[in-house]
């Protein structure tokens, strides 16, 4: 009963926004995006949850089965594969695309004569599809006629072939991937620097600041909005890798992603593991964006 | 006089440096696809030499020609072509829509839709394949051309309402409210006044749009397993089983296919550049 006050002051509200017609338009408005968003997105992902409680397949519900899913799942050794590989992968390949596109970030955050030839630079890998860099990148480490293999083993660092040892593999994938996406890093950062007035430099230089502190003092700290947006964004994008892994390897290399795919789409026994997963990647995804929004308070205000 | 000149060496010095660098990065970003391209135009024999040639001693277009000979290739492509065009037109259609009424009306719930949108472009895109694979086969849209298009549109849709926000933000709003004045509708308003000044801002989303949905490859991979609806995507990687040792063939499949991409990004990189940085800057 004790609620029923501000129960009605909610519908008076709800009845004041829907009644006022501008507001109304613009649900109407928003209403399309929203409900394909919804039922595309949101709801398939309620249902691989509700699914991976269940001994299903691609034809029916099953049987009941409790957490069993997971538990095989953290037993499944293609699985555990999966997960090294992916923590990996995203955690050493986001490393060095952050550090080299910070670097190239504060190196062309200037007016210089071909700036818009490094731009498009910039832009073409990011255009690529990534299975045909993946594609490209394999010519390239191709044993017969690949160059990176020639030139590694000319200089005696490597002696097997690259594409059948999952370690080269994983290192190679690395490289593709930090090759491909860090000059867009770059670009997300440099749009943050942009932002920073040239003026909060000038007075720290009349009061004496080194180049350093000017570093960590000044740029850091105003640039930490788009670090964690481009860190964030990079993570979560590496953390899905699936296409590189897939195209480079043969179909060998494993990652969270891979594994999901081949339970879906190749061997469909594991269709109950491949589901449970799927929820694992999806609870794991969600778990990081909320420690970057919430434990390093990311901002995630879209007002002006 | 001499500290003057040290100095100006010094700065001269930092210049030289500094290029060096800018043609290092640039050579680094493009070395990959001008390699291929190599490897696309030269003889089979050119190509299994050892140590491998820098420049091409005879160019040739026999790896071209094999790849156009190709009738699954010019299926891929054209179905790859039809794939990333209804996507992109569909989510123009909706995406401009909720983009205006976000970027222009005030609502109550505006942040929880821009949150929800956000959302889903931090979404894994495998986690939804499982229980999608289910429902298309229900529905019996597997191996369609819509099988990777709902999937896709879903995914872009917030990436082309974001880019619009920002676009339609930066439009005057005087001119609204003068068509206002003058009995326009709210959806007048935005079909005579907002669209036609948003062209452009429209047109830069459409080619991220297109990129996007042009180089999908999870849905399709998952959905498609029919060679005619596959898109490029998925029909290149395979080509490595199909031309097992011709790889001037794969080479050149995959220059074909990055070729309008690098012209696109050539053509409207300043364009393309304020509409990735602009929602990621002031979100």
């Amino acid at each position: 009963m004790t609620t029923a006050p501000t129960e009605r002051k909610k519908r008076g509200a709800l009845r004041e926004e829907f009644g006022n017609p501008e507001r109304r338009t613009a649900y109407y408005m928003i209403l399309p995006a929203l409900f394909i968003i919804l039922v595309v997105a949101f709801y398939p992902i309620a249902y691989s949850f509700y699914l991976s409680f269940f001994q299903a397949n691609v034809n029916n519900v099953g049987n009941f089965v409790g957490l069993q899913n997971y538990v095989s799942m953290f037993q499944n050794s293609e699985f555990l594969d999966g997960l090294r590989n992916t923590v990996i992968f995203t955690g050493v390949s986001v490393f060095f695309e952050f550090m080299i596109g910070l670097t190239i970030a504060l190196a062309i955050n200037r007016a210089f004569r071909g700036r818009g030839l490094v731009r498009a630079a910039i832009l073409v890998p990011w255009a690529f599809p990534t299975v045909i860099s993946a594609v490209m990148w394999r010519l390239m480490f191709q044993d017969q006629v690949g160059i990176i293999q020639y030139v590694a083993s000319a200089l005696n660092i490597i002696s097997q072939p690259i594409l059948s040892d999952q370690t080269l593999l994983l290192i190679g994938a690395i490289m593709v991937d930090t090759w491909k996406t860090t000059p867009f890093m770059a670009l997300l950062l440099l749009a943050g620097l942009q932002t920073i007035p040239g003026d909060v430099y000038e007075a720290a230089k009349v009061d004496g600041a080194s180049v350093m502190q000017r570093f960590f003092r000044i740029t850091l700290p105003l640039l930490k909005p788009a670090i964690l947006v481009a860190v964030l964004f990079r993570t979560l994008d590496a953390y899905r890798i699936y296409d590189l892994f897939w195209a480079m390897s043969n179909r060998e290399l494993e990652s969270l992603s891979t594994f999901v795919y081949k339970a879906v789409r190749i061997s469909q026994l594991n269709f109950p593991i491949g589901n449970a997963a799927s929820v694992f990647i999806f609870l794991t995804a969600f778990l990081l964006a909320l420690f970057f929004i919430k434990g390093l308070g990311m901002q995630t205000s879209t007002e002006e | 006089m001499a500290a003057a000149s040290a100095s100006e060496s010094r700065v001269n010095l930092n210049m030289l440096l500094f290029y060096v660098f800018l043609i290092l990065f640039v050579l680094v970003s493009v070395a990959p696809l001008l390699w291929v391209f190599k490897m696309s135009i030269i003889t089979k024999s050119e190509l299994f030499a050892s140590p491998p040639t820098i420049l091409p001693n005879s160019p040739t277009g026999a790896s071209y020609g094999t790849i156009f000979g190709d009738s699954s290739f010019q299926r891929a492509l054209i179905n790859s072509t039809i794939i990333a065009g209804v996507t992109t037109v569909i989510c123009l259609f909706f995406g401009s829509i909720a983009a205006y009424a976000i970027a222009r009306l005030r609502f109550r719930f505006k942040s929880i839709v821009m949150t929800l949108i956000l959302a889903i472009s931090f979404f894994p895109h495998v986690a939804i394949i499982a229980p999608l694979f289910i429902q298309f086969r229900q529905i019996g849209i597997i191996d369609t051309y819509w099988a990777a298009i709902v999937p896709d549109i879903v995914f872009a849709l917030p990436l082309t309402i974001w880019i619009l926000v920002s676009f339609f933000r930066e439009l005057p709003v005087d001119l609204e409210e003068a068509a206002k004045v003058d009995g326009a509708t709210t959806i007048q308003a935005f079909r005579k006044v907002i669209v036609p000044l948003a062209a452009p801002g429209v047109f830069t989303t459409a080619i991220l749009t297109f990129i996007f949905a042009w180089n999908e490859f999870l849905f399709a991979n998952t959905f498609l397993f029919d060679d005619r609806t596959q898109p490029v995507t998925v029909v290149i990687p395979n080509f490595a089983t199909v031309y097992t040792v011709d790889y001037g063939a794969q080479a050149a499949a995959a220059v074909v296919v990055t070729v309008p991409l690098v012209i696109l990004v050539l053509l409207f990189q300043r364009r393309i550049v304020s509409g990735l940085t602009a929602g990621a800057v002031k979100g």
